[in-house]
C-alpha cells in the first residue's frame, strides 16, 4: 500500500490519531487512487506520480491552438427493482427476479447524472462538456438510460447480451470497464452503491480495471485544469481528494438534489442517440461474465425468519442497569 | 398479491413511454413536493401559489399542451395525465394549473395578438407570471351571456367596469383575462393586475378548494389601451373555447382524486380490524371497493379515450361534457363512499378522502354545473335545447 497521507479539512470536531478507514479502494489494492490534498502533502511519491506518465498530459487535454478540448463525462447507471418493493430471487438460478417488482433507476445513480449535468452547466454547456449515460443490463434496462437522457444527458450506451445474465460485481465491472475504455471519457461518474446489491465495490473495480484514479463517496466534485477535486465524505467530516483526469468518481446522496426531467427533456430524449453494444463489440469474452464467469455465486437463499417478540425489561428499581446490560450484550454500548 | 384498481385493466399498457415518463415525473413531484404539505395548506386555507407556479413551470406543466412561446408542446393525453397526478394530491393544485394553462394561457395563445403572446406566454409557461380568467359574475354563472361587466370605448382606449366572481388565482395573478360586454358583443381583454382600478379581494371561509386562492375581481373604470383586447374572437365562443380546454383537464384530474380516495380506502380496510379481522374481508366492504374500482377504471378509460380524440383533433365540447358529467359524478361518489370505509378517521385531515370529497363539491359545479352538462348532452341526443 502506497503511503497515503490524509490531511483532513475541515473537521466537525477534534481529531485524535490518524485512523485511515479501510475504504473499498484499499480493499482491492488500487495503485492509483486519488490524491488526498490538504495543508501540507509531503509524500514525494505523489508528485512523482503526477508528473510522469500519460495521465497528466491527457488530463489537461490541451489541443493545438491552446484551447481546452471538450470534457467528456460518462455516467454509469443501473436499473434496479424499486427500492421500496419486496425483492425476490428466481429459484431457477438464484438470480434477481426482475419481473417481481417495478424497475427504476438506482437512486444514487440519479445523483451522479445530476452531478454530471451540473458540471456540464458550469463548464459552459453541451458544446464544452458531453454527458453520456452508460448501462449494462437486459433489454428493459434501456429505460434507465432514457431516464438519464430525459434529465438532460446527450447520448446513451446500452450494453446488452444474453451472456451477461447473472454477472456478479467483478464480472459487471469487466463489462463496464471495457465500455469505458471504448468511450475514453475524461471523467466517469457513478452512484456509490446500488439499492439492490449494496456492495459499493463496482466503482473501485472499474477504476482498477481502467487504471483510473478513484475518488469515492464524493459529496462535492469540481473539475479545473485537468484535475478533479472531490470532498470524500467520511464518518468524521470529509477529506479533500484530488486526482488528474481521466478519473472515476462515485457520489453520495448529499452531493445534490437530482432534477425532475422537464417535459421538454422527456420529449427531446426520444430523439437522442443510444448505442447498443454486445460483448463482442467490446471484446469481452462471454466466459468471464455471466453466471458461469462470476467468482461469486448464490448457493441458496431463505426467507428472513419472522420477528421474535421483543425483550421486556420490568423495572424493579434496577431497570437502568438491566437496559444497559441488554444493550451491552447486543454490543450497542 | 393485491392488484391496484387501475392495473386490473392494465391501464398503463394504453400509455406510451413518453406519456408514462411525464406521468411519473408529475407523480414523483407530487409525492416529494406537494403531499407533505397539502393537508397543512388546506387547513390554513392557502397555497404558496407563486412558489408552486415556478416549480411547476420548471417541470413544464404550465400550458404544457400548447405549442411555442416557451410551452412544452405535449400531447393532450400527457396534459390529462399531469392533471390526474396533481389532482390526486388536491383539486386546488390542479385548479391552479388548469386556470393558468387552459384558461388564461389558452385564451391568449388561441385568441391573442402576437404582441400579447410574446409579452405573456413565456413568463406564464415558466411560472414567473400567474394568470387568472374572469367570466363568471355574482349574478351570472351558468348563463354568462347576461354578464354585466362592460367595456366602453373612450377615444382609442377601453374602460372596463364590473365584478367577476369565483376567480381562481385572482389575488396572486399578474394578468387577468377578462370577458366583457361591448357594443360588438362579448370581447376578451388582457388586463395587467396592476392597472389602476383593478382589485382582487380574496374570498374567505370556503369549505372546499381551501388549498386554492379564490377571489373576486373588481374592475372600477380600468383603462386599457386598444392593444389589450383579444383581437381574434368575439362572442361567447371565446370564453367557452377556453372552458372546454379546462374541462378536459378536469375529466382526467378527478380520476386522480378518486384514485387517491380508493387507494386510501383499500389500504385502510386491509389494515383496519373489527370483529377480529380486516374490514376489507367483509362482503359489504368488498362490494363498495369493487364498485369503486369498476367506476374508477371506467372513468380512466373515458378520460383516455377523450384524450386520444383531442390529440386526433376531433373532440367536440359535447364529448367533453360527457366526460365531465360522468367523471366528476363518479369521483365524488367514490370520495364519499371511501369516507364511509374510513369511519371517523375519514373526516380528519390525516386522510385525504373528505378533503377530496369537499374539493369535488366545487369541481361538480365549476366549469359547467352537472345540470348544464346534463342539458348539453340532452340537447345533443334530442336536438332540443332545454335551457336556451
Amino acid at each position: 500500500m502506497r503511503g497515503l497521507r490524509r490531511d483532513r479539512c475541515p473537521l466537525p470536531g477534534p481529531v485524535t490519531g490518524l485512523t485511515v478507514p479501510l475504504s473499498d479502494l484499499e480493499m482491492i489494492g488500487s495503485n492509483r487512487s486519488g490524491r488526498l490534498t490538504g495543508e501540507s502533502v509531503t509524500d514525494p511519491s505523489w508528485d512523482q506520480q503526477n508528473t510522469d506518465g500519460p495521465a497528466i498530459a491527457r488530463a489537461l487535454r490541451l489541443v493545438p491552438g491552446g484551447a481546452f478540448a471538450v470534457v467528456r463525462i460518462v455516467v454509469c447507471v443501473k436499473q434496479v427493482p424499486d427500492s421500496w418493493a419486496e425483492k425476490k430471487l428466481n429459484p431457477a438460478d438464484n438470480t434477481l427476479d426482475r419481473d417481481a417488482a417495478d424497475a427504476v433507476v438506482n437512486e444514487l445513480d440519479e445523483f451522479a447524472v445530476e452531478e454530471a449535468l451540473q458540471i456540464q452547466e458550469r463548464l459552459g454547456g453541451p458544446d464544452d462538456c458531453q454527458v453520456t449515460v452508460l448501462t449494462v443490463g437486459p433489454e428493459k434496462a434501456i429505460e434507465s438510460v432514457r431516464k438519464g437522457l430525459q434529465m438532460g444527458a446527450g447520448d446513451g450506451v446500452h450494453v446488452v447480451d444474453d451472456a451477461i445474465h447473472g454477472s456478479d460485481a467483478l464480472a459487471t465491472s469487466a463489462i463496464l470497464a471495457a465500455a469505458i475504455e471504448r468511450l475514453a471519457p475524461d471523467l466517469v461518474l457513478m452512484g456509490s452503491e446500488s439499492t439492490d446489491a449494496r456492495m459499493s465495490v463496482v466503482p473501485a473495480m472499474v477504476a482498477e480495471r481502467t487504471g483510473r484514479p478513484q475518488l469515492t463517496f464524493a459529496g462535492k466534485v469540481d473539475i479545473a485544469d485537468g484535475t478533479v477535486t472531490v470532498q470524500r465524505v467520511t464518518d468524521y467530516g470529509y477529506d479533500v481528494v484530488e486526482a488528474p483526469l481521466p478519473a472515476l468518481v462515485s457520489v453520495v446522496e448529499k452531493i445534490n438534489e437530482p432534477r425532475y426531467p422537464s417535459f421538454k427533456g422527456i420529449m427531446a430524449a426520444k430523439k437522442k442517440p443510444v448505442e447498443t453494444l454486445t460483448l463482442a463489440d467490446l471484446g469481452v469474452e462471454p466466459a468471464v461474465v455471466g453466471l458461469s464467469g462470476s467468482w461469486s455465486a448464490v448457493q441458496e437463499f431463505a426467507a428472513r425468519p419472522p420477528r421474535a417478540a421483543g425483550t421486556v425489561v420490568t423495572d424493579e428499581g434496577d431497570g437502568g442497569t438491566k437496559a444497559a446490560d441488554f444493550l451491552s450484550a447486543q454490543k450497542f454500548i | 398479491m393485491p392488484v391496484h384498481p387501475l392495473d386490473l385493466i392494465a391501464a398503463d399498457s394504453l400509455l406510451d413511454e413518453e406519456e408514462l415518463a411525464i406521468r411519473d415525473t408529475v407523480r414523483q413531484f407530487g409525492v416529494d413536493r406537494l403531499q407533505p404539505h397539502i393537508a397543512e395548506w388546506f387547513e390554513a386555507g392557502t397555497l404558496p401559489a407563486r412558489d408552486l407556479a415556478r416549480e411547476l413551470g420548471g417541470l413544464g406543466v404550465l400550458g404544457m399542451h400548447l405549442e411555442g412561446y416557451g410551452c412544452s408542446g405535449t400531447s393532450a393525453v400527457a396534459y390529462g395525465l399531469a392533471c390526474m397526478e396533481l389532482e390526486a394530491v388536491d383539486s386546488g393544485i390542479r385548479s391552479l394549473v388548469s386556470v393558468q394553462g387552459s384558461l388564461a394561457m389558452f385564451a391568449i395563445w388561441r385568441w391573442g395578438s402576437e404582441e400579447q403572446k410574446q409579452q405573456w406566454l413565456p413568463a406564464m409557461a415558466a411560472g414567473e407570471a400567474i394568470g387568472c380568467f374572469g367570466l363568471t359574475e355574482p349574478d351570472f354563472g351558468s348563463n354568462p351571456s347576461g354578464m354585466r361587466t362592460r367595456a366602453k370605448r373612450d377615444g382609442s382606449d377601453w374602460v372596463l367596469t364590473g365584478t367577476k366572481m369565483w376567480i381562481t388565482n385572482g389575488a396572486v395573478a399578474d394578468v387577468a383575462v377578462v370577458w366583457a360586454q361591448t357594443d360588438d358583443g362579448i370581447r376578451g381583454f388582457v388586463v395587467p393586475t396592476d392597472s389602476p382600478g383593478f382589485s382582487a379581494p380574496v374570498i374567505k371561509s370556503k369549505l372546499s378548494l381551501r388549498a386554492s386562492i379564490t377571489s373576486e375581481l373588481v374592475l372600477d373604470n380600468v383603462r386599457l389601451p386598444d392593444s389589450a383586447v383579444l383581437p381574434e374572437v368575439s362572442g361567447l365562443k371565446g370564453p367557452l373555447s377556453c372552458l372546454t380546454e379546462a374541462r378536459f383537464g378536469i375529466v382526467f384530474g378527478v380520476v386522480g382524486a378518486a384514485r387517491d380516495c380508493l387507494e386510501t380506502a383499500i389500504d385502510y380496510s386491509v389494515n383496519r380490524e373489527q370483529f377480529d379481522r380486516p374490514i376489507a374481508g367483509f362482503q359489504l366492504t368488498q362490494k363498495k371497493l369493487a364498485d369503486m374500482t369498476v367506476e374508477l377504471d371506467k372513468a380512466f378509460l373515458l378520460a383516455l379515450h377523450l384524450g386520444r380524440l383531442k390529440d386526433a383533433g376531433v373532440i367536440t365540447s359535447e364529448m367533453v361534457s360527457v366526460g365531465k358529467l360522468n367523471n366528476v359524478r363518479e369521483a365524488i361518489a367514490i370520495a364519499r363512499e371511501s369516507r364511509t370505509i374510513l369511519g371517523g378517521n375519514g373526516i380528519t385531515l390525516e386522510y385525504p378522502v373528505l378533503r377530496h370529497a369537499n374539493n369535488l363539491e366545487s369541481v361538480l359545479t365549476y366549469e359547467g354545473t352537472e345540470e348544464i352538462h346534463t342539458l348539453v348532452i340532452g340537447q345533443a341526443v334530442t336536438g332540443l335545447a332545454a335551457y336556451r
